[in-house]
């Protein structure tokens, strides 16, 4: 038994470290973007489009992972777009994060009618297909890295509230709880001393999750070309145009799939190994 | 008594989730710059012809007016015309909704047979490296979405190893003597299996991408069930009476752990239509999906309208038919 737990154990801290080195190392890319790229991403070379990565025949050793078909540098735009990536994941996962536990814990805790009101809307924003609802606010935000975010977190605060009203609810039924009611303690403080701390590991774990929706999210809008700019290095966008040269060149896809692959499985497998670190029965 | 009472307060609630989504719809894409009456006429259309044709379409009333009229006209069953395409929206929605369901459907198909296949080759080998191998798949599974999923299956299945399509429902060249949307199925009645064939040849990618998240779902929760069942006394008694593991699994324990994941793929089937969207986008599938994209992109305001309406009044139903589904199987909840 105790056997079985100590290779749980050790696999959670691969998995935590796996992750969290990708992750690591894409948000330093994005933080030091403008002096590791080689290239301009921007910068075209119409003389140099399509050359395929360093190991093929016909490539070029300045273009490492090769070019689109304007001749912009994969890698560059890969590293930049590490950039736009993890500013939405990062603002759009802590705002949804923070307006959809405030539902949360306001409908989990107060009850009565601010519990059913809060609880009818998330029923209303359950019933629209999520990509639909995107498209539909960017085009009423117009394009741009704020209409994203902003879209992010009005479409996905209903994630939160959901998982956070019940584990508030759960809470508040607890003896501490009921203690601090005896003790004569407001509730506000109740809600923000008490509450608050015990379900802040189910929203942190929920948050990783959210960033790696956050960046799914904004290829998405890229691919339907309602991000950005067509022209800015965003994963999405270089997924989309390589879409429509993926006989040609399929480099161009290949490698921000893979790289867009690897950082959302790594967000969601560092909230699942999160999730697992708070868990006092695996503890 | 209890349960027609508890039925009236399910469908009240329903409706007003729906009209609260109508509600939200309306107000927010009448918020969209762009007029969408300017963009079907031709260039150098004159003022009075775009005002006339404003008037036509009932865009210059309020917007409240607006609402209250096309309020009405849903109770009469008229979602309005569509303005792109310039005909009545509910026969266009109906026309496309039948792709949609036969692409969800298959997908479900899919995600089903392969969960349950990995769930229960998991129990069968639990505490070895298959169960292990297992486990990761799941976890692999459950955090890539449909998007990404069909992004690596064009790549694997559509160009380095072409041997499925990745475009349309339908090879183009092909007669059709359907006479409803319902392909796949029509085709089955018709027993004209060669279109039968190139129809699941369509779909087969766009339903895998679909499936994939929704397997992994099922593998990890039925898994799960089925490990927690296998340790219940009456399975024991079942082995030492001598039956062999295979059967204890599929008999004994499978029965009773199934329930849990059924009300699951309820509830994850209304996220895997939502996902039909962008997954129609992706393989140029004509499915509702790509016709709200389309209707989006061109501020058509009565389709875009329809269309929500119909996807919302397609989650409300499938959650009521689960709810009711685990209250008739769910042998605690049919005398409560």
């Amino acid at each position: 038994m105790l056997d079985g737990r100590g290779s749980i154990k050790r696999r959670l801290g691969a998995r935590l470290w796996l992750s969290g080195t990708w992750l690591g190392v894409m948000a330093l890319l994005a933080l030091f973007a403008p002096m590791i790229s080689p290239h301009d991403p921007l910068a075209q070379d119409l003389f140099a489009g399509r050359l395929p990565p360093f190991w093929m025949n016909g490539s070029d050793p300045a273009y490492l992972l090769g070019t689109d078909s304007l001749g912009r540098d994969v890698l560059s735009r890969l590293i930049h777009g590490a950039r736009i990536a993890f500013s939405v994941a990062l603002v759009a996962g802590l705002a949804t994060a923070i307006v959809g536990s405030m539902l949360g814990l306001l409908a989990g805790y107060m009850r009565g009618w601010v519990d059913v009101l809060i609880s009818r809307l998330v029923d209303i924003w359950m019933a629209f297909p999520p990509v639909l609802f995107a498209i539909l606010l960017i085009a009423v935000l117009g394009t741009g890295l704020t209409s994203i975010i902003i879209a992010i977190v009005v479409i996905d605060w209903t994630r939160f509230c959901r998982v956070v009203r019940a584990e508030a609810m759960n809470q508040s039924a607890m003896d501490y709880v009921s203690s601090a009611i005896v003790a004569g303690r407001p509730r506000r403080d109740i809600l923000w001393r008490e509450i608050l701390p015990n379900v802040l590991p189910t929203i942190v774990a929920l948050l990783t999750l959210e960033m790696g929706i956050a960046v799914i999210v904004e290829a998405i809008l890229s691919f339907v070309n309602l991000s950005i700019s067509t022209d800015a290095p965003t994963w999405g966008g270089m997924i989309a145009e390589g879409r429509t040269s993926i006989y040609q060149a399929w480099w161009v896809l290949a490698f921000p799939l893979a790289v867009l692959f690897l950082t959302v499985l790594s967000f969601s497998q560092f909230g699942e190994g999160l999730k697992d670190r708070f868990d006092p029965v695996l503890r | 008594m209890k349960l027609l009472r508890a039925i009236l307060l399910r469908l009240a609630t329903m409706s007003v989730t729906l009209i609260g989504a109508a509600v939200v719809v309306f107000f927010v894409i009448r918020v969209v710059p762009g007029n969408p009456i300017a963009m079907m006429l031709p260039p150098g259309a004159s003022e009075e012809d775009i005002a006339r044709l404003t008037a036509h379409y009932g865009l210059d009333k309020t917007i409240l007016e607006q609402f209250w009229i096309w309020l009405t006209g849903v109770f009469h069953g008229d979602f309005g015309t569509s303005i792109s395409l310039r005909q009545p929206v509910m026969p266009l929605v109906l026309g496309r909704l039948p792709a949609t369901l036969e692409l969800a459907i298959f997908a479900l198909v899919i995600a089903v047979v392969i969960g349950g296949a990995m769930a229960l080759t998991g129990v069968r080998h639990r505490e070895t490296r298959t169960e292990t191998a297992i486990d990761v798949a799941n976890g692999v599974g459950l955090s890539i979405p449909d998007f990404l999923w069909a992004l690596i299956l064009i790549v694997l299945f559509g160009v380095l190893m072409p041997v499925f399509h990745i475009s349309g429902r339908i090879s183009p060249s092909l007669d059709l003597p359907f006479v409803t949307q319902f392909y796949v199925f029509e085709s089955i009645v018709r027993l004209r299996f060669d279109l039968w064939w190139d129809l699941l040849k369509h779909m087969f990618m766009p339903a895998l991408a679909l499936a994939i998240p929704l397997a992994a779902i099922i593998s990890q929760l039925l898994k799960q069930s089925l490990k927690e069942t296998m340790h219940l006394d009456y399975v024991t008694l079942s082995r030492t009476k001598g039956y062999s593991e295979n059967h204890v699994i599929l008999s004994e324990a499978l029965p009773n752990a199934v329930l849990p994941t059924l009300t699951l793929i309820g509830v994850q089937f209304t996220f895997l239509i939502g996902g039909t969207v962008i997954i129609e986008r992706l393989f140029s599938y004509e499915g509702l999906g790509n016709m709200a994209i389309d209707a989006v992109i061109n501020r058509d305001l009565p389709l875009i309208q329809g269309i929500v309406i119909v996807f919302a009044l397609l989650f409300t139903i499938i959650n009521l038919v689960v709810d009711m589904t685990y209250a008739l199987l769910n042998p605690r909840l049919r005398h409560a």
